[in-house]
């Protein structure tokens, strides 16, 4: 049969979604094979779980039920690399280290993360999980995020349609852009077979400006100053713990010539504290600069302001978890308004919860969110007991309940994963 | 005094309702009036609107859905009429809802970067008020002066520096809208991003289909230090292609890459007299911008890849004023043909950038077989040709012939990987274009969306999609209940061997 699967029985505990044991594996070669997989699990009533590399498969809700995990790790390759277009065609499963692999040669680079290593072996994250969760890059003060560069898209609905939208050109409003919906949409809406990116040439020269200040308020008239200037800096980074001191970095890219300039006129903005690095490769790079704010088993937020109140959002986020006695790291674009507050270490889950009902307010105050990326099952309990979820109030709620019914009427992916009753 | 009759309007007993609800000054119902509306840019499709509301508040707005709604009728948004695809083209038995009039700026933000807007703001007015901070709109269709935000959101529009900055769904954070059943929603706002799907990423771009926008939020974007524009002549569009191709290649990303072939310089010479250099095959417009630094390092290399790929006459702008003169004849193009040609069409569509000397060879010989004329004005960097097809709708079958030409351009684009529209929208007129690009399950999985925001199918419909889907019965929303049964479900489960 053509359209044969892959499919082991699993008990190992590799095979869980947040704790949830997987009963089957796939494996599909194909976007066809995908989408024979999920026909099948709509028959048979069984529920599926999209899976790369399982970096982030703890963000959002734990699922429901996994019958299936759908697991992409044979769905690779990179299709077409028009390095002359700027635009690559790659499937799902490729690892993003390998993409950027590929493309390093060229001098091209999809522009998300200065983290992304480029070096061999490396096994990092998929594309389509990439696409799925949506981590918030560094890069996004200057090039948008991944729902900036992907222009087309194959997926794989619940009931097995395969649809493509977007294309192989940057420029193109033929149709909707369902590529976007897909972003951060955690396997819940359909699975991610092949995509399309638009490229950008790699910087010639890479420069870091760093400096500390006290609080995350100076930080943010550091920002504001950075913005007012025209050095565009391709990211605009905050690093800070629960007290001590809080690092700005101000990534600049570009030709020799200019980085040199301009760094020095950031270093200028920055005082005469700011010390700059000259990058020539992710080792120049601080520690805090390569590593996310949590780790694996810790609770991590993401605080998405308005650009102007992102360095106050630093302190209140050292105050807040301060008294809720929770060891904090907060991290992210303060030139985008978009933080990580990493919990970690030994705390309650109530005082955790609150934690994250104060800093709801605080930001909703000012049209911002705090959404819990990833926490544990019980931090979610408490959440469901104060009788909110990780992703927080959602005016457009049931227009996204809608949606989901309309793509995936059965429930049969990833149940129970995202916000509301999705 | 004249004495007009008229037939009775089936759209009467609505009228009367919405007058008293929001004004009868702001409902039209005048058939001199109403056929004003008849067409937006894209004339050859008219349809005179049953009837008109020149809403001026996003009250007025969800008064008129609601009573649509209610009625059961449909309804299609206009912003300046601008579009260039018949997507604001009304329909005959519906309402035709005009937010042009809707032209508040109401914040400007220079500390968040922002600016919230009516929907009928015209888009250079945004960068107006934003330029006392030294901010600007990005997104710069060349019908700028004219076109609205609303109308920018639902094309996705571009503009010659989107090849850099992107397009309008890159700089919008928030709409307000009023939603197809007549409800209010907010989607998005002044950060960066917001929790749950991107409906945002779906709504621009979506050509009134999915609502009416009442409040859009956008991204201000800091001006450069620098800009510096050349204008580089060639005798062959192949020399200028090759060019484009050096200049990306070595890793430069202009602000704007324009290219005209000789064709589109002559009709722009005869419209505003740009005296762009005598003999050239084809001309470039390049604009590099950024910090000062960059930008000189960036422009020596981009002038010498133009004398390599043999330019005959490189002009570079002095100043502003000089920069404007370079420009004028690219954004005149479109307009100036008509002096040249009595009749034309203008036709979107893209290709990968690479193929361009492929495909305008191909094009050439399209025209000549059938006998008319193309010129060809586009955003080169980013592979959008807007060709224009010349023709004289006085000669007998002339004008099919251009229509030939013209479809048979958008097959020349798919088949090299492109796409049917690339600023201009699908609207009315491309809609039968879309199987071309996309299959049945495609455009099905597209109108899935539109089912979710729209399961009557009133907002716009006959737009973008070539045929409508039904929708299936509003979802219920899942219980707890269902939640913990799914749960249950577990032990029913079949094992592997028996699935395969
Ligand atoms: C070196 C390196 C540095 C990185 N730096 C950062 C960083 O700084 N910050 C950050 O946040 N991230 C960072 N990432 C990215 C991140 O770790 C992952 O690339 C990505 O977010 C998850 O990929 P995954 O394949 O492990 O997905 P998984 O963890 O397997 O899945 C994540 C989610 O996506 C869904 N999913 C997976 N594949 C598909 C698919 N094909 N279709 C639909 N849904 C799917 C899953 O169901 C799950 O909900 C980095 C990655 C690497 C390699
Ligand atoms: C000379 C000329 C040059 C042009 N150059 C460019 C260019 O460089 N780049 C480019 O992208 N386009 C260009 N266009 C096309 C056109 O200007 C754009 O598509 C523009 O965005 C349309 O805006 P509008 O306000 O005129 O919208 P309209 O024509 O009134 O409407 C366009 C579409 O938007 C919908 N719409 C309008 N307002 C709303 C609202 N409030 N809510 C929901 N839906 C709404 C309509 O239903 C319709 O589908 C050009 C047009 C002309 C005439």
């Amino acid at each position: 049969m053509g359209d044969a699967v892959p499919l082991n029985d699993s008990t190992a505990v590799v095979d869980t979604v947040a704790d949830v044991q997987a009963r089957y594996v796939a494996t599909p070669e194909s976007t066809e094979q995908a989408a024979a997989v999920l026909r099948m699990a709509t028959e048979r009533g069984l529920k599926v779980v999209p899976r790369g590399t399982a970096t982030k498969l703890e963000w959002g809700k734990p699922p429901d039920r996994v019958d299936i995990l759908l697991d992409t790790s044979r769905l690779v390759g990179i299709v077409d690399h028009a390095a002359g277009d700027l635009v690559v065609r790659v499937r799902a499963g490729t690892p993003m280290s390998r993409l950027a692999g590929t493309l390093f040669p060229k001098r091209q680079r999809l522009s998300l993360s200065t983290r992304l290593p480029v070096q061999d072996g490396y096994v990092g994250g998929t594309v389509g999980g990439t696409i799925a969760a949506n981590p918030s890059s560094q890069l996004r003060y200057g090039f948008g995020t991944i729902r900036d560069l992907l222009i087309g898209v194959t997926v794989v609905l619940a009931d097995g349609t395969i649809a493509h939208a977007g294309g192989g050109v940057v420029k193109n409003v033929a149709g909707y852009d369902l590529g976007k919906l897909l972003v951060g949409s955690l396997g819940t809406l359909g699975v991610v077979t092949e995509a399309v990116f638009r490229l950008h040439p790699a910087p010639s020269a890479t420069r870091l400006v760093t400096v500390e200040v006290d609080q995350g308020e100076i930080a943010g008239w550091l920002a504001a100053a950075l913005r007012r200037a025209q050095l565009a800096p391709s990211a605009v980074e905050v690093d800070a713990w629960n007290d001590g001191a809080v690092t700005v970095g101000v990534l600049v890219e570009g030709v020799p010539n200019g980085v040199v300039a301009r760094s020095e006129a950031a270093a200028r903005i920055l005082g005469r504290d700011a010390e700059i690095t000259v990058v020539e490769g992710p080792s120049e790079l601080p520690d805090w600069w390569l590593s996310p704010a949590t780790d694996a088993a810790g609770t991590s937020l993401r605080i998405a302001v308005p650009p102007s109140v992102a360095g106050p959002m630093v302190d209140i986020v050292r105050a807040t978890s301060a008294r809720a006695g929770v060891t904090v790291t907060c991290r992210g674009s303060l030139g985008a308004g978009v933080l990580h507050a990493g919990l970690s270490g030994e705390y309650d889950v109530e005082p955790v919860a609150a934690l994250v009902e104060e800093l709801r307010e605080l930001a909703a105050k000012h049209e911002g969110t705090v959404l819990v990326e990833s926490a544990a099952r019980d931090v979610h309990r408490a959440l469901g007991k104060r009788g909110t979820d990780a992703f927080g109030p959602i005016p457009a709620l049931p227009l996204m309940e809608r949606l989901k019914h309309e793509f995936d009427p059965d429930r049969v992916l990833a149940p129970g994963r995202f916000a509301g009753a999705i | 005094m004249r004495i007009r009759t008229k037939a009775a309007n089936p759209l009467s007993p609505l009228c009367t309702k919405l007058r008293s609800r929001i004004g009868a000054e702001k409902v039209v119902d005048d058939p001199t009036e109403l056929e004003t509306y008849a067409c937006d840019g894209l004339a050859q499709y008219r349809v005179q609107p049953g009837l008109v509301v020149l809403a001026d508040d996003a009250d007025d707005v969800q008064a008129a859905v609601q009573e649509c709604v209610a009625a059961e009728i449909p309804f299609v948004a206009r912003g300046s009429g601008t579009g260039l695809s018949g997507g604001a083209l009304p329909r005959a038995d519906g309402v035709l809802i005009v937010a042009a009039r809707m032209r508040g700026i109401k914040t400007i933000d220079p500390d968040d970067v922002c600016a919230v807007v009516e929907p009928g703001v015209i888009n250079l007015d945004v960068s107006r008020a934003a330029a006392p901070h030294g901010l600007h709109y990005a997104p710069d269709p060349s019908s700028q002066q004219i076109c609205s935000i609303g109308g920018n959101v639902a094309e996705n529009s571009g503009g010659a520096h989107c090849l850099k900055y992107g397009f309008t769904t890159n700089h919008v954070t928030g709409v307000e809208l009023v939603t197809p059943d007549g409800g209010r929603l907010r989607i998005g706002g002044r950060a960066a991003e917001y929790p749950g799907y991107d409906l945002l990423g779906a709504y621009v771009g979506s050509e009134g289909t999915l609502g009416i926008t009442t409040e859009v939020t956008v991204r201000l974007t800091r001006d450069p230090e620098d800009v510096r524009t050349l204008l580089a002549a060639f005798e062959t569009i192949d020399e200028a292609g090759a060019a484009v191709s050096a200049v990306i290649g070595a890793g430069v990303v202009p602000a704007a890459i324009e290219m005209m072939d000789a064709l589109a310089i002559e009709a722009a010479e005869v419209a505003v007299g740009c005296g762009y250099p005598e003999g050239a095959g084809a001309v470039l417009l390049v604009e590099i911008d950024g910090p000062a630094t960059e930008v000189q390092h960036t422009f020596e290399e981009v002038q010498r890849h133009c004398a390599e790929s043999g330019a005959f006459e490189v002009r570079v702008a002095k100043d502003d004023t000089e920069r404007a003169l370079l420009w004028r004849g690219r954004k005149s193009a479109f307009a100036a043909v008509g002096r040249i040609s009595p009749n034309y069409i203008i036709q979107d569509g893209v290709i990968p950038r690479t193929t361009l000397p492929e495909v305008l060879h191909a094009m050439t010989e399209l025209a000549s077989s059938a006998g008319v004329r193309v010129a060809n004005v586009f955003h080169a960097g980013d592979g959008n040709l807007h060709p224009l097809v010349l023709f004289d709708a006085a000669v007998e079958g002339e004008e099919e012939r251009a229509e030939e030409v013209s479809g048979a351009i958008l097959d020349l684009c798919i088949e090299h990987g492109g796409s049917i529209t690339g600023e201009h929208g699908v609207g009315v007129d491309k809609a039968k274009h879309m199987p071309k690009m996309f299959t049945a399950d495609d455009l099905d999985t597209m109108q899935r969306v539109r089912c979710a925001f729209d399961p009557a199918g009133l907002a716009n419909p006959g737009k973008v999609f070539p045929t409508p889907r039904m929708c299936g019965e509003v979802p219920r929303v899942h219980s707890a209940d269902e939640a913990r049964n799914d749960r249950r479900a577990d032990e029913a489960t079949p094992n592997g061997a028996e699935v395969f």
